[in-house]
């Protein structure tokens, strides 16, 4: 299989292609512009179309309309854009709309910086528009993860008729990393007869989220609930790394979670019983993942690029049967796998009894 | 196995097409790598910086705090990154812009006039690649023949370039010696 060299952005824009999505609708802002870019150059020659709109709020509910026809759709911006985003999405989610979003976090709040972080955890996983939806949301640590992980949130969409969001960083997507250019796996074939895409010989379909009476509405949110419950069941994500003998553990994804690898691996050179989950979906949280290890375990510390978002979805997993503390850098900043090493010794004092893997 | 490398200059020294040399190297041979260019508001004339990682095994921290080498290529890339490589490795200056002044004795420290150098060669463009000359035969996963190949691969559409930019690394691989 073809290995290239691209930048993290552009990967994206090559998995979307070669997933078979054929519609980019987007509004340029660094550090995603690459992702419209590059599918500016490359994909209307695979008979695609990619439309800069006047602006967000424009481009996704383009997105909206293309996928109530049942075709492959893809946005990508970062963080004030997605903001702009947030009602279309909200209605998305509504009327089940398989859709897969980039957000190439900036730094916040306001129109904040261009570096490294994670501060739209809570705006990706909480639904950061109004009502009570749920995305799935994906969170690659380097740039084969960020063509996997692209390639899978199209079928992952279209399996449960969701928008799917791809929560990155600017280091990863400027980034560039050798990647495999694997073959789109044989997707399931998916149920589309609710798709709106002429009704000649046919009864009318409507999709639509308005709802004035209490009973269909609450029979409705009883419908939405059942498909998250399952997508919580079925598809939590992680990686354990070094967690099977672990006494302390860090919980860290995207760019710090690939970090706090090799804080492990130097934790363990000086004897210290040290783990990693790497969460892959941020939504649903593997609680999984964590869970079965809270009783081997004596501290946890979240890794994050903001000021403790995810640390509460860990607190929840671990029932706070565990110290769990926050180790943070922000406004761009990335930790060095020494100082991550360096807070949980002095937070928790292991005393480095284990076996020294040199 | 790994080869950290920072490089820092003005923008428009070909700071990241530096890096690019390296990290297209590193591909010739299967290496894992990351290239890892400084990027925001950035324009011809500040300042410019990228890290190359190449390695034999999986690369997981992409932070690079303890480089294996740097190439500075001006005064303020000097002062910012002499202290970002470790003990032992090595620190390749441009000395037509920067002046070492007091010097870490624990790392081996390269002077060249690139910036000279390149301008006999006629081009004052190719400083970058005289610098990766002097660094190139200190490193331990790239060579004169990965970065040949990965030159023809960088100038395939400008043929014409090719040749000056192997000379100058030459040029500053003798240098080295």
């Amino acid at each position: 299989m073809e290995k290239v060299l691209l930048k993290g952005n552009e990967i994206i824009g090559e998995a979307a292609i070669r997933s078979g999505c054929k519609l980019f609708f987007g509004y340029p802002i660094t550090p995603s512009t690459e992702v419209i870019e590059y599918l500016s150059a490359n994909l209307p020659s695979q008979g695609g179309t990619v439309l800069q709109a006047e602006d967000e709020i424009g481009a996704i509910n383009m997105c909206y309309g293309a996928a109530c026809t049942g075709n492959r759709v893809l946005t990508a911006s970062s963080s004030p854009g997605i903001s702009l985003k947030q009602e279309g999405i909200s209605y998305a989610a509504a009327v089940e709309l398989p859709m897969v979003l980039v957000n190439v976090n900036r730094c916040g709040p306001g129109l904040g910086g261009l570096g490294p972080a994670q501060s739209d955890y809570f705006q990706s996983t909480k639904g950061g528009g109004h009502g009570d939806y749920r995305l799935i949301v994906l969170a690659p640590s380097k740039a084969q993860e960020l063509y996997d992980y692209t390639m899978e949130a199209f079928d992952l969409a279209d399996r449960y008729r969701n928008p799917v969001m791809v929560h990155t960083d600017g280091f990863l997507g400027q980034t560039m990393e050798p990647v495999v250019l694997k073959d789109r796996p044989e997707a399931p074939e998916v149920d589309q007869s609710w798709v709106v895409n002429g009704c000649k010989g046919r009864e009318k379909r409507i999709l639509a989220s308005y709802s004035l009476t209490n009973e269909v509405g609450e029979e409705n949110n009883l419908h939405w609930e059942k498909k998250y419950k399952e997508i919580e069941e079925k598809e939590q994500r992680w990686e354990s790394f070094h967690t099977e003998d672990a006494e302390y553990l860090l919980v860290s994804f995207g760019t710090t979670g690939r970090i706090c690898k090799s804080t492990v691996l130097n934790a363990r050179k000086k004897g210290i019983k040290l783990g990693l989950i790497r969460p892959i979906t941020l939504w649903p949280f593997p609680v999984k993942g964590i869970r079965p290890l809270v009783d081997q375990l004596k501290g946890i510390v979240t890794v994050e690029l903001n000021t403790g978002q995810m640390i509460e979805d860990v607190k929840l997993a671990a029932e706070c049967k565990v110290p769990i503390h926050l180790y943070r850098r922000q406004g761009g900043m990335l930790p060095t796998e020494d100082e991550i090493l360096a807070y949980l010794e002095d937070i928790f004092q292991p005393d480095g009894s284990g076996e020294v893997h040199e | 196995m790994m080869d950290k490398v920072i490089m820092a200059g003005f923008g428009g020294q070909g700071i990241m097409f530096l890096g690019k040399v390296l990290a297209y190297a590193g591909m010739t041979t299967d290496l894992e790598l990351c290239w890892i260019p400084s990027y925001g508001p950035e324009m011809r004339g500040g300042t410019a910086n990228c890290s190359v990682i190449l390695s034999d095994e999986e690369i997981h921290s992409p932070v690079v705090d303890h480089a294996d080498a740097a190439i500075v290529m001006n005064q303020p890339a000097y002062e910012r990154f002499k202290s970002k490589v470790k003990p032992g490795g090595v620190l390749v200056v441009n000395s037509s812009l920067a002046n070492v002044g007091d010097q870490r004795t624990d790392i081996i420290i390269i002077e060249i006039p690139a910036s000279a150098i390149a301008n006999k060669l006629g081009n004052a463009n190719i400083a970058n690649m005289v610098c990766l000359g002097a660094l190139l035969p200190s490193m331990k996963l790239v060579n004169w023949e990965t970065v040949e190949k990965s030159m023809e691969k960088l100038t395939i559409k400008r043929p014409q370039f090719l040749q000056g930019n192997l000379d100058a690394i030459k040029e500053g691989m003798e240098f080295a010696k």
